[in-house]
């Protein structure tokens, strides 16, 4: 299963850095993606599209995660030579990652 | 209990400008932000003012208020917008010949100047945020420098009278702080407050974003009537949540989904959202239903504004070369490999000057790589080949070496393009607040 048949994104960019939200359709499934959705599994997830840190914020009231990306390859959004400059398709990216529905409860 | 009823027509500077009439149409708006700058648009404009001192502003600025200033002024809407870019005074000239030929005698304009700092940088010792380097390594590259300014200057323009109120670089989220402060009597330096006026700009500064656009995805997440979206508007009252919603009988949804996804857009640390106004905290933001197209937010706290503004630096960065061609049918994929490999050599053996060549297969594996997932051959693929050069010379080469593939690449190429650009790359700098100084003019129809 995908994590786009539990949960919604969307990315924006500051520069270099992009920043990529998982928002669960169903409130009971936060607590998974929690722990399953971690920095370092999207760090990893990412690993050849940005080289640098990726920071996690949690949002429980709104059953939602935010990731931070650092690093986006080829310089940020105004001198990328990357087809999509801005990272805006990163969501879908994300929404791409494998999850083990037995899991979910 | 007064509330304010406040609308975004406008997200960004290409954005459309029937759904704008609309909202001005039937919004029944006390107040109309228009949104167009983002960071590069004013470096862009800084060069269009450069080659006429009496342009610089927004390209669409004239067709937009044709469209709504009327309208706006039947109902006695106030409009808000950062579309001065590089030139607001220039822009209020315009905006004012466009009232009077529309009749609107006794509107008032106001511009809002001193977000240009370029003189402040070229004399100050400023460090390049995201290099260390001092800015003025920049040197002639240097195009342009615009400090983030808050909702100070706007409010004020606004105490004194403004009809429409034009700035260039302000925030975001402070072309909607200064009007929601004004009308409701709260002070810039009551952070919660501001913080929540800094919610409601941030949620409504992409206009279409938080009314079902940028958010369909079929089976999934359905929108109905996205080609005719609606302009979302905010009901903000002196106390208790904000109702975010849109004008009725337009396609789009708000929903608490779209107010999610919209909360945390371009948002790094929800926790210490920095503007010029708060450092904002919408980490306990609560996203409720109110009915159909009506959702509930609230909870934003904040803390003093920072000590120093945010300072945008676009400077040349040499230029940017593309081809793309596209091959169909059985072996497409390879046809389109071995292109590529021809571009590149071909490239190396006439000497062009590359400092980086980036070669894409559109349709394999364009925008996420080596996370593609291809289970089978596609029909049909693009090539796509961009370089990065010192010169123009040498990114047109590159481009002709993709258009060039007609005669001398693989069978059956088709639909070449070749574009060249100059790049007008950011940074950023810090400086201090005190040495921003904002200007008011105001025109009269």
């Amino acid at each position: 299963m995908k994590l786009r048949a539990i949960a919604h994104s969307r990315s924006g960019d500051k520069g270099t850095i992009v920043n990529i939200s998982l928002i669960v359709f169903d409130p009971r499934h936060y607590p998974f993606i929690v722990r399953h959705v971690t920095a370092a599994r999207v760090k990893s997830h990412f690993a050849d599209l940005a080289t640098g840190d990726v920071l996690r914020y949690e949002l429980p009231r709104i059953g939602a995660l935010n990731f931070v990306v650092h690093g986006l390859a080829g310089g940020g959004v105004t001198r990328t030579l990357a087809l999509d400059a801005h990272g805006k398709s990163l969501s879908s990216a994300l929404l791409e990652m494998e999850i083990d529905e037995s899991l979910l409860g | 209990m007064k509330t304010v009823r406040i609308g975004c027509g406008a997200g960004f500077a290409g954005d459309r400008i029937d759904a704008a009439s609309i909202l001005a149409a039937r919004g029944e708006l006390d107040y109309l932000v228009f949104e167009c700058l983002a960071e590069r648009t004013i470096a862009l404009a800084q060069q269009a003012k450069v080659r006429d001192p009496h342009l610089g502003y927004d390209p669409l600025l004239a067709a937009r208020m044709e469209a709504v200033l009327p309208l706006c002024r039947e109902r006695g809407t106030t409009i808000v917008t950062n579309m001065g870019a590089a030139n607001p005074s220039a822009a209020a000239v315009v905006v004012q010949n466009i009232a009077r030929q529309l009749g609107l005698q006794g509107l008032t304009i106001a511009a809002l100047t001193g977000d240009d700092v370029r003189s402040v940088v070229d004399r100050g010792d400023f460090t390049i945020n995201e290099t260390n380097q001092p800015v003025a390594s920049l040197g002639d590259s240097l195009v342009s420098a615009n400090a983030y300014i808050g909702a100070e200057g706007i409010r004020h323009a606004l105490e004194l009278g403004a009809d429409v109120v034009i700035a260039g670089r302000a925030a975001d989220p402070s072309l909607f702080v200064a009007p929601l402060s004004y009308e409701l009597g709260w002070s810039l330096d009551d952070w919660n407050e501001v913080a929540r006026a800094t919610l409601v700009g941030h949620l409504l500064e992409c206009a279409g974003q938080v009314t079902g656009g940028y958010f369909a995805d079929p089976g999934y997440k359905d929108v109905a009537g996205l080609d005719d979206l609606g302009f979302p508007l905010a009901e903000v009252s002196e106390r208790g949540p904000v109702v975010i919603t849109k004008v009725a009988a337009t396609g789009g949804h708000v929903t608490p989904a779209t107010c999610k996804e919209q909360l945390l857009y371009e948002i790094h640390d929800p926790g210490a959202y920095f503007t010029p106004d708060t450092v904002a905290n919408f980490s306990q933001v609560s996203i409720e239903p109110a009915g159909t197209d009506r959702v509930y937010v609230d909870g934003a706290t904040g803390k003093p504004r920072p000590a120093s503004l945010k300072v945008s630096l676009a400077y040349r960065d040499g230029f940017i070369g593309e081809g793309q061609i596209s091959y169909a049918g059985s072996g497409a994929e390879h046809r389109a490999r071995l292109a590529a490999d021809i571009v590149v050599r071909r490239l190396t053996r006439l000497g062009v000057d590359t400092q980086e060549i980036r070669c894409d297969i559109i349709g394999v594996s364009a925008l996420h790589g080596s996370l593609s997932k291809n289970d089978c051959e596609p029909y049909e693929v693009r090539l796509r080949v961009a370089a990065r050069t010192k010169s123009l010379g040498a990114a047109q080469a590159v481009a002709n070496e993709v258009e060039s593939l007609y005669t001398n690449g693989p069978a059956g190429g088709g639909g070449a393009t070749r574009t060249t650009r100059e790049v007008l790359a950011l940074a950023s700098t810090f400086i201090p607040r005190e040495l921003v100084h904002c200007d008011i003019h105001t025109v009269v129809a």
